[in-house]
Order: C-alpha cells, then sequence, then structure tokens
C-alpha cells in the first residue's frame, strides 16, 4: 500500500496567501498558543519529552531532553536561537516552512520561549533565503499587532520578542555554535565544546539552538499531546516520534518535500511519494539525508542474523527498505540527517558525484582546523583528479589517507560530514574510481 | 635576505596607505561611507534588540552593501566606527561570508547553484548558457557591467533544479531556452532606489514586507 501523505505540518501549505495571519488563524493556527499558556511550561516541556522528537537539523538529538539541558544563569537571561541555516545540500524542507506556514514558525517560538522562560527568540535565517526572511518578519510583525508577542502573550505577562537575523552565506552556520559566533557579529568559527550552548551559548547566556523544523512542529505536540503525536510515527517503539518533512531531489518523476510518518522507508520515499525514476532509469543509489550522510545503493542487503541487534527485524531486506529513523540510518553504517534524499540514477557517475560535494566542502570549509581546511581541499582536488583522467593508483591510497585523517580530528562535525560521505562512496564505488584512472568520467546531468 | 627586504617593503607600504587613509577620514574624505537616513533608521529599530553593538556587524553590512553595491574600505571603515570595533574585526566577518562582495559587481549578479542535486540536473549546461550568453565565466562581470556571473553553493531549492538566484529572485526548473527571456527581463529592470542587487537587510526587505 503506497504510503499516505500526512498533514500535521504541512495543512496549510495549499492555502491561498498561506502566510497571512488571517489564513493561519481561520485553519486554527495559535489555538496551540492558547492551549500552552493554560497548561504552562511543566506540562509543555513533559510533552516534548514524551514526544519522542528528535531534532530534525540532522543530528537527530532528542528535542525534549536537550530542553532539560538548559541551565539558567542568575546574572543572564536565556535565549533560543533557531537555526534556519538551512544549507546542506540536498536538504531545502525549512524554506518552505518559512515561505508557506511561517506563522506555524512564529507560534512554535512562542510556545517554546514560554516553556523555556525566554524573552528573546533569534531566528538565524541563510541570508540567501530573501523570500523567507521577510515572511517571517510579517509573520513576526503581524503576531506582536494581535498581541500574540510583545509586553504579553494572549494578556499573559510575558516580555518576549522575536528577532530574524539574517546570515550572509555561510554553510558552516548551521553548526550551533558557528551559528552563535556569527550572531554576536563574529567569524562564523565553531566553538569548542564543553561548555554547550545550554550552558554558555549566545552573548554568554544559556541558549538552546534547535533546528527551525523542530520548532514548528511543538504546536502540533502540543495540540495532539506529546504521547499522540509520538505514536503518529512507525518508529514510536524505538523513540523516534511523530511526523516530519521528507525531501526527495534528483531525476524522479515528483521531486519536492512531502510530510509523512517518521519511519517510512527510502522506497517509498523515492517510488511512492517522489513518482520513481523519470526517464525508465534505474536507482543506483541514494544520499539518505543531506550530502554529509553516506550513500546507500538499493542492492545491498541487511546482514543482521543476530536476534539482538536493532535491525534484525529488516535481516536480509534491501537498505532502502529499512525504515529511516535516527538510530536504524546509524545502524546501517549512515545517517538519517535532514531526511532530504539525493537520487542518483544508472547513468550518474559517482566520482563526478564526489568530486562535486567535495569541492562543496572545500568552500566551506571555515579555515579553522588544519584536517579540514587542507583535507576537504585536497579531497576536492584529487577527486578532480579522478574525474579528469589523470589520477594514479597512489591517489587512490593518498584518498583514503586524507579521509581516515580528517575524522574525528576537527572541532566540529564538518570535517566528518565531509570524509563520511567521500569513504562511503570509497567504499561502494571504489571499482569507479579505479576505471577512472586514466580515463575521463562522464559529466553529471547529461552529455557535455 | 631578498625575502625579508621584500617583506618589509610591503609593510612599510601597508603603514603608509594606512596613514592615508586615516587621514583622509579626518579630513572629511569625499569618499568616506554614510548610510542613508532611511538605512540608518532600520539600524536604530535593530540595535536595542541585541545585547552587544558587535552583534550588529552582519545586519549593518548588510544595509550598507543594498546602499553601496559591494563593501570597500569605506564602508569597513563606518561599519567599525559605528559599532566601535576594529576594521580587522569587520574586516574578518567581510571575507569570511560569500554574500558580502569586495569587488564591484554588475547591476544584476546571477548565483548558479553548482552543487550536486541541481547538477544532477543539469546546472552544468545552465552556467555553460550564461557564459556563452554574456561572454563570461563565473567570477566575472561583462564589460557593460551589467551582468556578474557567479557559482552559489547549494541554494536550498534542490527539487526545483537547476535553479538560478537572480539578485533576490529564485527561477526554478530551468531549461536553456528560458535564459534569454530571463536576461532581457533583468536588462530592463530599472530599479534606482536601490543599489545592490540582492540584499536581506535593507529597505527592501524591511520595508516593503
Amino acid at each position: 500500500m503506497p504510503v499516505e501523505q500526512t498533514r500535521y505540518l504541512t495543512g496549510n501549505y495549499g492555502t491561498p496567501d498561506s502566510w497571512t495571519l488571517a489564513a493561519y488563524e481561520k485553519n486554527g493556527g495559535y489555538q496551540s498558543l492558547r492551549k500552552a499558556l493554560e497548561m504552562g511550561p511543566e506540562w509543555i516541556l513533559e510533552q516534548m519529552k514524551a514526544a519522542n522528537l528528535r531534532g530534525r537539523g540532522g543530528a537527530g538529538f532528542p528535542a525534549g531532553l536537550k530542553w532539560s539541558f538548559l541551565k539558567p544563569n542568575p546574572e543572564k537571561p536565556n535565549y533560543i536561537a533557531v537555526n534556519a541555516d538551512e544549507g546542506e545540500p540536498g536538504t531545502f524542507k525549512d524554506r518552505t516552512l518559512m515561505e508557506k506556514d511561517p506563522h506555524r514558525c512564529v507560534e512554535g517560538f512562542i510556545i517554546s520561549a514560554y516553556a523555556l522562560n525566554v524573552h528573546t527568540v533569534y531566528v538565524y535565517v541563510r541570508g540567501e533565503l530573501v523570500l523567507s526572511i521577510k515572511r517571517l518578519m510579517r509573520a513576526v510583525e503581524e503576531a506582536r499587532a494581535k498581541g500574540y508577542l510583545g509586553d504579553a502573550i494572549m494578556g499573559k505577562a510575558f516580555p518576549l520578542d522575536i528577532v530574524v537575523h539574517a546570515g550572509a552565506g555561510a554553510y558552516i552556520c548551521g553548526e550551533e555554535t558557528s551559528l552563535l559566533n556569527s550572531l554576536e557579529g563574529l567569524r562564523g568559527e565553531p566553538r569548542l565544546k564543553p561548555p554547550f550552548p545550554a550552558v554558555v551559548g549566545a552573548f554568554g547566556a544559556p541558549t538552546i539552538v534547535n533546528n527551525l523544523e523542530t520548532l514548528a512542529t511543538v504546536p502540533t505536540v502540543v495540540s495532539l499531546g506529546g504521547e499522540e503525536f509520538s505514536k503518529l510515527s512507525r518508529l514510536h517503539h524505538i523513540k523516534d516520534g511523530g511526523v516530519r518533512l521528507y525531501g526527495v531531489s534528483g531525476p524522479v518523476k515528483r521531486p519536492g518535500v512531502f510530510e509523512a510518518p517518521v519511519g517510512i522507508t527510502l522506497r517509498e520515499l523515492i517510488y511512492d511519494l517522489g513518482g520513481g525514476m523519470r526517464d525508465g532509469r534505474t536507482l543506483k543509489a541514494v544520499i539518505p539525508g543531506g550530502s554529509s550522510t553516506p550513500v546507500l545503493r538499493p542492492e545491498d542487503l541487511v546482514h543482521a542474523p543476530d536476534e539482538k541487534h536493532p535491525l534484525h527485524a529488516w535481516h536480509g531486506k534491501s537498505h532502502i527498505d529499512v525504515p529511516m529513523g535516527v538510530d536504524t540510518m546509524r545502524g546501517l553504517g549512515t545517517m538519517l540527517g535532514t531526511c532530504c534524499a539525493i537520487v542518483m540514477d544508472d547513468t550518474t557517475s559517482m566520482v563526478r558525484a564526489a568530486e562535486n560535494l567535495m569541492l562543496f566542502y572545500a568552500h566551506e570549509s571555515c579555515g579553522q582546523c588544519t584536517p579540514c581546511r587542507e583535507g576537504c581541499a585536497w579531497m576536492a582536488r584529487l577527486c578532480r583528479k579522478f574525474a579528469s583522467g589523470t589520477a594514479t593508483r597512489a591517489d587512490l591510497d593518498t584518498l583514503y589517507d586524507v579521509a581516515n585523517n580528517i575524522m574525528g580530528n576537527t572541532i566540529c562535525a564538518l570535517g566528518d560530514g565531509a570524509a563520511m560521505p567521500m569513504l562511503g562512496i570509497l567504499k561502494l564505488f571504489r571499482g569507479e574510481f579505479e576505471a577512472a584512472i586514466g580515463k575521463k568520467a562522464p559529466h553529471l546531468g547529461g552529455p557535455a | 635576505m631578498f625575502l625579508a627586504g621584500f617583506r618589509g617593503a610591503r609593510v612599510v607600504l601597508g603603514v603608509a596607505r594606512r596613514r592615508d587613509r586615516r587621514d583622509a577620514l579626518q579630513q572629511g574624505d569625499p569618499m568616506a561611507f554614510e548610510l542613508t537616513p532611511e538605512r540608518r533608521a532600520i539600524f536604530d529599530e535593530l540595535l536595542p534588540k541585541y545585547p552587544t553593538r558587535q552583534a550588529l556587524t552582519i545586519p549593518l553590512l548588510h544595509l550598507c552593501q543594498e546602499q553601496h553595491g559591494y563593501v570597500d574600505a569605506s564602508v569597513i571603515e563606518y561599519v567599525a566606527k559605528t559599532l566601535g570595533v576594529t576594521t580587522a574585526e569587520v574586516q574578518g566577518v567581510v571575507t569570511f561570508y560569500t554574500l558580502f562582495l569586495q569587488e564591484k559587481p554588475g547591476r544584476n549578479v546571477v548565483w548558479v547553484c553548482r552543487t550536486l542535486s541541481c547538477e544532477l540536473m543539469g546546472a552544468r549546461e545552465i552556467t555553460e548558457c550564461f557564459e556563452k550568453k554574456l561572454g563570461i565565466h563565473p567570477g566575472e562581470t561583462t564589460k557593460d557591467g551589467e551582468f556578474t556571473l557567479l557559482n552559489a553553493e547549494c541554494l536550498a531549492a534542490c527539487g526545483q533544479g537547476p535553479m538560478i538566484q537572480l539578485n533576490d529572485t529564485y527561477y526554478e526548473n530551468l531549461t536553456p531556452d528560458q535564459l534569454d527571456g530571463i536576461i532581457e527581463q533583468a536588462k530592463k529592470r530599472r530599479d534606482d532606489r536601490v543599489k545592490a542587487s540582492f540584499s536581506p537587510v535593507g529597505l527592501r526587505t524591511h520595508r516593503d514586507a
């Protein structure tokens, strides 16, 4: 049976002028805020824990648990920094929320601020997303005029301001501590942890950094109740709850963003929601959740004969038939990431794909740690050699060596995020690199 | 020895240049940059929303770039003076972020996304078409100052590739035959109020929203 799309987060997407307060309220908007104010902060925190809401930004950390780490400092205010610096290649889900349903985001921010005793929320949006920024600003002003934020929330004395802050084009600013530095007006270089942002974050104050989709999901958690929300997921039993946005891009018939329960499979995402491969092509490989997650092949089967193995239920099945969850994908040696899959068909040169991705990381490394700054550019140069047919066998060893020497040797995860997909591609498609020695690899996207 | 001498000469030159600039500023340099009152008003509205002045670095640079078209030494001096930070700190920020242009761009800036999802769908062909039609490579500006062509890293429109960002507008699901129309339309754009083709903080975002 084809997977059904759900409409908890995206129900307002098709409404005319969906970004206005009038349209949002007509569809029941801001009722969750009303309920949250009645029930109080303790209740909201409990629901967030019961919701098993795993962070939607890529790392998949339980949001309720993260909230419980907030350590108030008597001399400083608490902050929320919303991470809307959507820049992971292949990922385009948060932009739809900001453009089509900014009031859902704002309602989520207000409820979260109320629950965490935060009086200033900074929304860090990618500078490129001008329309998203405009829509969010407009939504904040409309909510302020209506008395949903400002000196009081719906008449309850609780001063709250939401500040939309534009970034200026740096992928690294999606890393939480780098985002905080950027917010403070510095170069976006990640900080060493600990201290974690929940203790020392923005402007030295305790800060909760959450992905935009995570917070836009909060109104649904409040309206359904945490437990009910979690049960919408197919992976409720392993504490991966709710519904979420999926994206699929590349040569499929219907690329786009879809909402569905947590735990659908890559096959369902590609063939049911994405409509299957276009132009009679076949699926060669899929990057499950943004470019930093290692690639999977449909012909690889799960090997988990041991009954205690977390993936035993899918023993013998294809990798793309395993439900997409934070822990299940980790079990396959990849990551769930942002749940936005990049699909590659049988005409795709994996050497060229690796070259494309490594050029991205070489451009986006912040330059702070030597292994990443030098290593990403080195991997890009080596991939370029393979793509142009000028590489030697020794270059293949160097490629492994460079990637392995980035892993775990940097302050933040960008270096790992470059080395993991590189090693992943080498593991599954080493043959293509060997074949590319002395032979130019075909370009992506057709003949050129 | 030679190297040391060479480096010494550069240092001396640098100091002299800095001194010139400082003197020029003190004497009321005609090239000194100032925000227009409308843009300054946006800055004044934003200021109380942050606990430090330095936090305004990126928003203020966006405002300046919207007015000036790019970020040069005069803008850096102005931002440093306004925020009470050093020019080195501002320069560090300017050189870190892709969106701050350090050279004068064309009147229209075309960013072609080159990252994987778009390239799988034909972004390479789109770049090549622009190169042919405009007669420039990515990173260059046409002689008449109309267009700058740049490659962008993932612009979060992966399901609608290939795509470009022309000034502040996205054009998605592109085919090469659409490019002539897009170029012609951009040439006709008459928008004298705003110099920069693109800015997330400025009159167009804060006043037209």
